[in-house]
């Protein structure tokens, strides 16, 4: 059983007068115990569409238009907001892109750690902190109970990032939603978040979500891939099948552009032509056909569904008209 | 074997932080500390490390944006560090820099037309509006932009604004100053092939700065990485990236995401403090054969 | 522009609206006022003293807003001051600006020493009272219309070197800045052409405010003859005269007092507007 259900959620902006559509209407689901990938270059919705379950889009300038986010039998959308802040930090954990703007300057690591443990567990404070120390030496951070009564700056981006990590699973949610947590780190500190991320997981049997414009940490961390453009799901799939046998041109198209190895003489790197559309005035049909070599005429007028793909392994979606494979042969 | 257009010797610069208005400053950061290189004319040579490890200090320095506490940067033969500002002048049109964020790199006020054509008019070269429509197009921008404020483009046109400027007096060396870091990752390989093609056109030697160590690899000829203000392994790429001697390198290769699953599912990682490592006393570059260096100590 | 003026309309924006508005119909009435076939401000009629405010206003020869102790017509006083006043605050507003945003740019870009000098200047006469600096000069100078101007541009100038300072710290480190430097522009060409227009709106800001200040000031000064002389009419000498009869003849000087708060008033609410408008944007940049 799904985990998570998203159902037809649909978000719009409203900016100077004008209203865009950000997130037309989407649809997909997260089964327990699943690591579901979503990438999708900026503006594409992945933010957006976390807050908005969550209960945290910014209302106005954000709108949410319908739809329904189903989290263990109950709808995020329709949930009270003092339900929601129960869950929030409880049984569903966030970690987001920047560790500084997310953490507290003037509260002490120690108290920002405790502070869900005691509300959502009903920890005393003497608990909560020795909970949190487990919890740093648990994220990888040597001599937790020294560093409890420490403030935010005096750690570094990578270690920021793991202390936003030991708050998000401090109550061992069942859920976690990270939106670009390694984005701003270097590789090698990245590599440690990964690993250590993946090892958490599996210890804690989480289920998570993990948004990241890089197709190589999804690579590594996902079992599922779903590629968004514009606010739509343009491919979903086991990773195995998506990064082997792409269906939609805009994967294809990503993982193309990435370079293998060193250049071969004269060669270039295959790359998408234009850039993304304005969502205040989206192209009509597929907001990808625009950009894309194998549009086919439809593609510019009506956009495609997501829909099964035939001859590939089960949960292998693509929302196209055309057929890649036959297009690429 | 012909000589390098750009040569960077001992470079130095450290900053010093926490001082009051006696005392002596409380710390020193060494942005940059004894770093040195060769760049041949037409070579792309990458430069990698972590934040924070001293390579903007480097291509700021380099070109003259600021001055080092010790160390020379000699251009075709000439030491730009003993210039006077108007002396360097006639070098300024020769190496040209671009930058990271595209953001904060164009004048807000200023019309993207304007910012192209104003190197032109600084060294009194050609400079009518064919010459800067003609850079727009090298760059594969419409010249009927020319008119526009930068807070009409996205990030990847901006960033080709910016180089439209860079190049806008026909240089031999380019700093690119992790110049698709804050792009999109479907635009970042347009501005790869813009460099490339530049390169191929203008015979451009490049300093590229980045963080992307796939990237680095397919672009750059050799590669430099650096930690905390020193080079610590240098070579042709293919030799540093096949054969990693310094334990930082071997890290920070291990490291880096491949779009491919199952050689994701595999990878062991290496662990390396970059903030705890100390450097061996009396470490320098020593070559291993190649044109391969590696930061050892005395012993090794 | 556009978008200043969108901004404006919105529901958000009618107190600036309103400012902006009150002012251009100041501004309008100073200029044109010669034109409206008023009586003229300076002619003394002994017969027609302290004559009360009517509101018969067509008739010929009535004083809307009464006379004064010599029986001068107050409306067109208070139109030919607002011509001294805003001209005497707009050229000081001018004159503080254009020296306080060169000396900003100047101490901002250039730093050590220039900047130690120019803003320890600034500190200590921050720490001066205005008046009393106004008082000393002019009545080291003597009082005429262009010391006036002058002492009013003195005062000022500091507020704008000083924002103007900070912007210009933070603009100098930005990417195209340092292009600029890296394509071999001259210091001139980097301050005309790549700072000052980044800096200019927060100097714009403070002028309104300081435009508000300065028209006060102008007024006390005059208030205490210091400013403008007699026979030319402004709101400062008028409220100085109109004291003595604030019990027999109310509306001397209650009327001036009246038009000085509303364009302190318009001023005030533009420029708040203003600094609103432009400050959120300024924190972020
Ligand atoms: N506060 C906001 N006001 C207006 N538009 C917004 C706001 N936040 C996001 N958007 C728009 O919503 C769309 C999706 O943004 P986002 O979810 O942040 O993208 P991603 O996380 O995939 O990079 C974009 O087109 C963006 O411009
Ligand atoms: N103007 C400056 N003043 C003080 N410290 C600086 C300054 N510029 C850079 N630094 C410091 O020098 C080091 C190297 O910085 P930088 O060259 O920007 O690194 P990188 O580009 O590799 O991220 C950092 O520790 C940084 O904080
Ligand atoms: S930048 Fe200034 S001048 Fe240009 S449109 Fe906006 S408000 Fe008007
Ligand atoms: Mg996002
Ligand atoms: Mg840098």
């Amino acid at each position: 059983m799904a985990l998570l259900a998203i159902e037809d959620l649909s978000v719009g902006f409203a900016r100077e007068g004008r209203f865009a559509r950000v997130i037309p209407g989407l649809t997909y689901g997260v089964e327990a115990g699943e690591t579901l990938g979503i990438v999708g270059e900026s503006g594409s919705g992945k933010s957006v569409h976390a807050l908005a379950l969550l209960g945290l889009l910014p209302q106005p300038p954000g709108r949410i238009l319908g739809g329904r986010a189903v989290f263990d039998g109950h709808d995020l959308l329709a949930m009270s907001e003092a339900r929601l802040r129960d869950l929030r930090g409880g049984r569903i954990g966030m970690i987001f892109q920047d560790p500084m703007t997310a953490l507290n300057p003037v509260l002490t690591i120690g108290r920002q750690i405790a502070e869900p443990l005691m509300r959502h567990k009903a920890m005393s404070m003497r608990q909560a902190l020795d909970r949190a120390a487990d919890l740093l030496a648990l994220v990888g951070i040597r001599d937790g109970a020294r560093r409890l009564s420490q403030y935010p700056h005096e750690f570094s981006g990578g270690m920021r990032q793991r202390v936003m990590i030991a708050i998000a699973i401090s109550c061992e949610p069942a859920l976690l939603i990270a939106d670009e947590p390694t984005t701003a780190l270097d590789v090698t500190v990245q590599g440690q978040i990964l690993d250590l991320m993946a090892e958490l997981r599996d210890r804690l049997r989480m289920t998570m979500v993990w948004i990241t414009h890089d197709m190589g940490v999804v690579a590594g961390i996902a079992d599922t891939i779903q590629v968004m453009y514009a606010g739509r799901i343009m491919e979903r799939g086991p990773v195995d099948a998506v990064f082997a046998n792409p269906r939609s041109a805009y994967t294809y198209g990503l993982l193309q552009s990435l370079p293998h190895g060193s250049r071969p003489p004269g060669g270039r790197l295959m790359q998408i032509p234009g850039c993304p559309p304005d969502m205040f005035a989206p192209p009509p049909g597929d907001p990808f056909a625009p950009r894309n070599p194998f549009a086919t005429p439809r593609c510019h007028v009506e956009a495609p569904p997501l829909r099964p793909v035939p001859d590939s392994v089960p949960g292998h979606m693509v929302a196209a008209w055309y057929d890649l494979p036959r297009l690429l042969a | 074997m012909t000589a390098p257009l750009l040569r960077v010797e001992g470079l130095r610069r450290h900053y010093a932080s926490g001082g009051g208005l006696f005392g002596r400053a409380r710390y020193v950061t060494r942005a940059v500390d004894d770093v040195s290189f060769d760049v041949m004319p037409g070579e792309t040579l990458g430069l990698v490390g972590e934040s924070g490890s001293g390579k903007s200090t480097t291509g700021r320095l380099v070109m003259g944006l600021e001055e080092p506490d010790a160390g020379r940067v000699v251009f075709d033969g000439t030491d730009l560090t003993s210039l006077s500002s108007s002396q360097r002048k006639p070098f300024r049109r020769r190496m040209q820099i671009v930058f990271q964020d595209p953001y904060a790199a164009l004048n807000p006020r200023m019309r993207v037309g304007d910012f192209v054509q104003e190197p032109l008019l600084v060294h009194g070269a050609e400079a009518g509006p064919d010459r800067v429509a003609a850079l727009f197009r090298t760059v594969g921008l419409d010249p009927a932009f020319m008119q526009r404020y930068p807070h009409e483009f996205s990030g990847g046109q901006r960033q080709r604004i910016g180089i439209a400027r860079a190049i806008a007096l026909r240089p031999q060396f380019l700093v690119a100053d992790e110049p698709i870091t804050a792009l999109d990752v479907s635009i970042q390989a347009q501005i790869v092939n813009l460099f490339q093609d530049l390169q191929e056109s203008m015979g451009l030697a490049l300093l590229f700065i980045a963080h992307d160590l796939s990237m680095v690899r397919y672009l750059c000829s050799r590669v430099a990485v650096m930690l905390r203000g020193r080079i610590v392994e240098m070579g042709p790429t293919e030799a540093v990236f096949g054969d990693a001697r310094h334990p930082y390198t071997q890290a920070l290769l291990s490291a880096v995401p491949i779009p491919d699953p199952a050689h994701e599912r595999g990878r062991k990682r290496l662990a390396f403090d970059a903030g705890g490592y100390a450097f061996p006393p009396a470490a320098a570059l020593r070559d291993l054969g190649g044109g391969h260096f590696v930061l050892m100590g005395e012993a090794a | 522009m556009r978008e200043v003026w969108r901004a404006l309309t919105r529901r958000s924006g009618w107190l600036g609206l309103l400012g902006a508005t009150l002012l251009v119909v100041l501004v309008l009435l100073a200029i044109f006022g010669p034109w409206l076939d008023l009586p003229d401000p300076t002619r003394t009629n002994l017969r027609a003293r302290m004559v009360a405010p009517t509101l018969s206003w067509f008739s010929l020869g009535a004083h809307p807003l009464g006379t004064d102790q010599l029986g001068r017509d107050i409306l067109s006083r208070i139109i030919a001051g607002s011509r001294v006043t805003l001209m005497v605050a707009g050229a000081a507003v001018l004159l503080g600006g254009v020296l306080g945003t060169l000396l900003g740019l100047i101490s901002g870009y250039f730093g050590g020493w220039v900047d130690r000098i120019l803003m320890r200047l600034v500190d200590i006469q921050l720490a001066l009272p205005l008046m009393l600096l106004a008082l000393m000069v002019v009545a080291a100078l003597g009082p005429s219309l262009r010391n006036l101007v002058g002492v009013l541009a003195l005062v000022s100038w500091v507020r704008y070197a000083r924002i103007v300072r900070g912007q210009v710290l933070a603009v100098r480190e930005r990417e195209f800045v340092q292009s600029a430097r890296a394509i071999g522009a001259s210091h001139p060409r980097i301050i005309l052409r790549h700072i000052l227009p980044n800096v200019l709106t927060p100097a714009l800001v403070v002028a309104t405010l300081e435009l508000a200040r300065v028209i006060v000031l102008e007024a006390g000064l005059s208030f205490l003859g210091l400013g403008i002389q007699p026979p030319d009419p402004s709101w400062g000498r008028m409220l100085a005269d109109g004291r003595t009869y604030i019990s027999s003849a109310w509306w001397i000087i209650t009327f001036p007092g009246l038009a000085l708060m509303l364009t302190v008033l318009a001023v005030n609410l533009l420029g708040d507007w203003l600094r609103d408008f432009f400050d959120p944007r300024l924190a972020v940049r």
